[in-house]
Parts: structure tokens; sequence; C-alpha cells
């Protein structure tokens, strides 16, 4: 078991004005863990995953990364070069909306080799057969590596943008609403790729998400929210199976059975 | 804990607070205390709505502990430790469930795309068994329980109830735990099947596991109990009826 912490975050604040975006977060993230923030809209949990991820400055509190040598940084506290090469190289961040994360206007290998790229590798042909290698292990036939992603449906988008995040090999990747507006049949699909590459790869996955199916199918811990507080945290099947606090009884018995 | 026992409770207490109903407390039992030591397989006695299956998900802390303790004797390579299960983190949690309890129920949390034989032997691979040898014992259970060959490719999504239940028996009895608990593995198995499950029961109890089980069928239990624990003992209910 390894012991040090991938991730520290320690009483993580975002106040808007007087309005509470969230408050006082903390908690350790391991490596090969997965992580849910459930919660209803307006909860907080896109705030948190924001500041947790730099696209966000907290009001107060710290994030703490383990770097690739072993020392424990603070993001706000390094450089904009360091944490920008940070996320291109060792995170990824996967958007609810396929759009936000991937350029409509350029190929489907284009939108995977650009992060490879981006960490300095120059060769056009190892590129590509990279590039190919990974739409192959998101099932995106290879055929289609010169189409844009704008020629694609939703689901082959959504697995593009993994594609596109996971190419640099990163050790954390957040998730805002991953399947959020696709079918339940792609859904599913997803969900089992997901799972399989956190599997073989050993990934850390922050994973925000209103659907507690998800939540329980793909993470090992969670957080309920709710007014930008943590109510409840543990195990995914404790919290599910048995919900301390009144919100998450009220959330967990809202699941509508199939 | 007693040096004996693999799995130890004492004064465990379990209320669920029904907050949607007005915060109301619905008392399930109430100081439990017993231990299970190895070799041994104990099994839980009691009309259903006593709390049996809640002490098994106690124990594998999918539900929690208000009140009292329970130990666990844990082993990571090679080093000895008791672990309070209330107390421990989820980290540590998904540790001892990995390797130290396992939990067989009669339902199959079926994986999509997924054949039946990976099902069977992943949970050998994730204890570090190598594929070949696990998928070899894979098979070798499955023709054990009766699940036909052609059937072993394919996920079991599409089984029917009786060969999921038994996909997930032999997915429970692969893996090596030192500690299993058994949530009525044998519930609406046939009697040939039950019969396979009590000899997989025996094969376990002669390497040691100390198992705590739930079994309906009286023939079953009495074949594999070494030991009741009469549950409405400690029941919240008959003590409330006692007392008044």
């Amino acid at each position: 078991m390894d012991d040090q912490p991938l991730l520290s975050v320690t009483g993580v604040s975002k106040f808007y004005g007087g309005q509470i975006g969230c408050n006082d977060v903390s908690f350790d993230l391991y490596p090969g863990e997965v992580l849910a923030i459930v919660g209803e809209s307006g909860s907080g949990k896109t705030t948190l995953l924001n500041c947790i991820s730099t696209r966000l400055e907290p009001t107060a509190g710290t994030v703490e990364y383990a770097m690739r040598d072993g020392r424990m940084s603070d993001l706000y506290q390094m450089g904009e070069a360091e944490r920008r090469f940070l996320m291109r190289t060792d995170w990824g961040f996967v958007h609810q909306n396929p759009a936000d994360g991937l350029r409509m206007g350029v190929s489907a290998g284009a939108n995977v080799g650009e992060r490879l790229m981006a960490i300095g590798q120059r060769h056009y042909g190892n590129i590509r057969s990279e590039a190919a290698d990974w739409m192959e292990r998101v099932e995106i036939a290879v055929g289609r590596i010169d189409d844009r992603p704008s020629q694609f449906s939703g689901g082959m988008r959504q697995r593009l943008q993994i594609a596109r995040n996971l190419v640099t090999a990163p050790r954390l990747v957040f998730m805002d609403e991953p399947t959020g507006g696709l079918d339940v049949s792609v859904q599913a699909r997803l969900l089992d790729l997901v799972r399989g590459l956190v599997a073989d790869l050993g990934l850390s996955i922050i994973v925000v998400t209103h659907d507690l199916a998800v939540a329980r199918l793909l993470s090992h811990r969670m957080m309920v929210m709710k007014s930008g507080h943590v109510i409840e945290s543990g195990l995914t099947d404790q919290v599910l199976d048995d919900p301390r606090e009144p919100y998450t009884q009220l959330l967990v018995s809202s699941i509508l059975q199939v | 804990m007693h040096e004996s026992a693999m799995l130890s409770l004492k004064d465990v207490t379990k209320t669920f607070t029904m907050h949607l109903r007005g915060g109301v407390d619905l008392p399930v039992f109430a100081d439990v205390s017993f231990d299970v030591a190895m070799g041994e397989c104990a099994v839980l006695a009691g009309p259903s709505g006593i709390g049996k299956s809640s002490i098994l998900k106690m124990i594998y802390a999918n539900y929690r502990t208000e009140g009292g303790a329970i130990f666990v004797r844990d082993n990571l390579d090679g080093a000895e430790s008791v672990v309070e299960i209330a107390k421990a983190s989820p980290r540590h949690i998904i540790g001892i469930r990995h390797r130290t309890i396992g939990y067989i129920s009669q339902f199959l949390r079926v994986i999509p795309r997924v054949s039946a034989l990976d099902v069977v032997a992943e949970a050998a691979t994730a204890q570090g068994r190598p594929v070949e040898m696990a998928q070899a014992d894979a098979g070798e259970l499955l023709t054990r329980l009766n699940v036909p060959e052609k059937l072993w490719d394919l996920p079991p999504a599409t089984f029917s109830g009786g060969e999921q239940q038994r996909v997930n028996i032999a997915r429970g009895f692969i893996a090596d735990y030192p500690i299993l608990l058994l949530d009525e593995p044998t519930a609406s198995l046939d009697t040939a099947n039950a019969g396979v499950v009590a000899d997989l029961i025996e094969v376990k109890k002669a390497a040691g596991v100390a198992m705590l089980g739930i079994f309906h069928d009286a023939d079953i239990r009495e074949r594999v109990a070494d030991r009741l624990i009469d549950v409405s003992e400690f029941s919240a209910v008959t003590k409330s009826e006692t007392a008044a």
C-alpha cells in the first residue's frame, strides 16, 4: 500500500462575495483511488473540482500534489509555467461537454496527438501511431483518425476526449459529469471503459456527478455535498447502503429503481 | 480479542435512523458479542428480519457500526494486526476487502462485457494469482457448480438467475480470504448445487478459513455449521418484548 497521498486538500473554501461556493473541504486522495463528489446542482461540487484542479483559485486552503519526484508541492505556490506543465502532462480534465475539451475543427488524430506535441514529441509517425493506439483503446475505429470530432456521435466524442487526456499517461484525471447528456447504453459503455482504464493504468480519478449510479459503479469513496459543505463521506457502498445524513437518505431514496 | 479468533464482535449495536420518517430510530439489535476462530464455520440463526444480514454487512463495513466494536485479524505482507472495522479509514477497508474478508451473497453485481470465466478469475488475479492459473481454477469451479462450458465466454448479464448465482459463488470461493462471510449463498439453489457449495465450504474450513454465514436451508446448515449463534438473543425487538 502506497502511504503517500497523491493529492492532499486542506481547508479549501471558495466564497463569491457573501455566497458560499464550497466551505472548508479537506481530504486526501491516494494513487489508484476513485473519489466521487455527489450532490444536486448548486451544491458546490463543480466549484470544489475547479478549486482542486487549479481552474479557480480558492479563497482559503491549500491543495498539495505529489510531484513525480515524490515531494508534495502546493499548487497555488508553484509558478504558472510549472502548473501548466503539470496540467498538460500529469493531469487530465474530462469535461461534461466534449466540445469544451476537444478542438472541434481539427482531426481526431490531431486532438489526441496535440497533447503529445505539448510535452515535446515531434516525430509525426510516432505521434500518429500513438494516437491510433489510443483511438483503438477507447473503441473508435482507427479509420476515423482523419475525421473531425464534429462528425462523431456524443458517445464517440466523449471517448475521444478521454483518449486525448490519457495519451500522456497522467496520474490524476478530473471528470465533470462525464456521462451527462449521454444515452444510458452509451453511458454504460463509457463507464465500463473508464473502469477498465482505472484497473489497467492505476489512475486516480476525482469525478463530479449528480448520478449516484455512476458514483457506485466507478468510485471507491464518495463525498456528499450540500450548500457548499461536505455533509457525509466514506466508502461508496457504505454511504449509499447505510446513509446517515437526512439529505443523503433523501438522495438515495430518490434513485429510480429499474 | 482472543488469540485463536479471526473475527470478534464486542457489544455491537445497530440502529437505523430514518430521517425521512421524522427521524424515527429503528433499533435492530444490541450488545452482540461473539468470536469466530480459524477453521470454524459459525452460523447466525433466528427468524428473518432480526438483523442477521446486517451483522455480516457491518463486518464488511457495508453498514456502519454505531455502538460496540468489530475486530478483524488482518495480515499485510506478513505483518499481523488487529483492525477495528468501524474506526478504519475507507482506504484501509478497501485493502482489507482485497486481502482479508470475502463476502459471498446470492446476488451477482453484473459487470457489463466481462465473460463469466473472467468475472470469476478476476477475483483471484486481483490477489496476485497468475492469469492462466486463475482461469484454470475458475473453469474448475464453474464445472463443479454445473455452469455449462459453452457459457464461459459470455458475459453473465443474460444468464438465468440460478446461473448468475453460481457464477457469483465461484467468484467468491476462488479467492483466498482468511475470513469469509456467507450471506445465504445457497438460497434458491437446487439440492445438487447446494451440496457443491457445502463441499466448497468444507474445503475452506480445512484450509483454516474462518466463516460466518446465514443459511435458511436446514440440511445445509446442519451440514456446515460448527456452532449456531442465535441472533434473537440480541434482538432489540425480542428484548423490548421481554421487558414489556
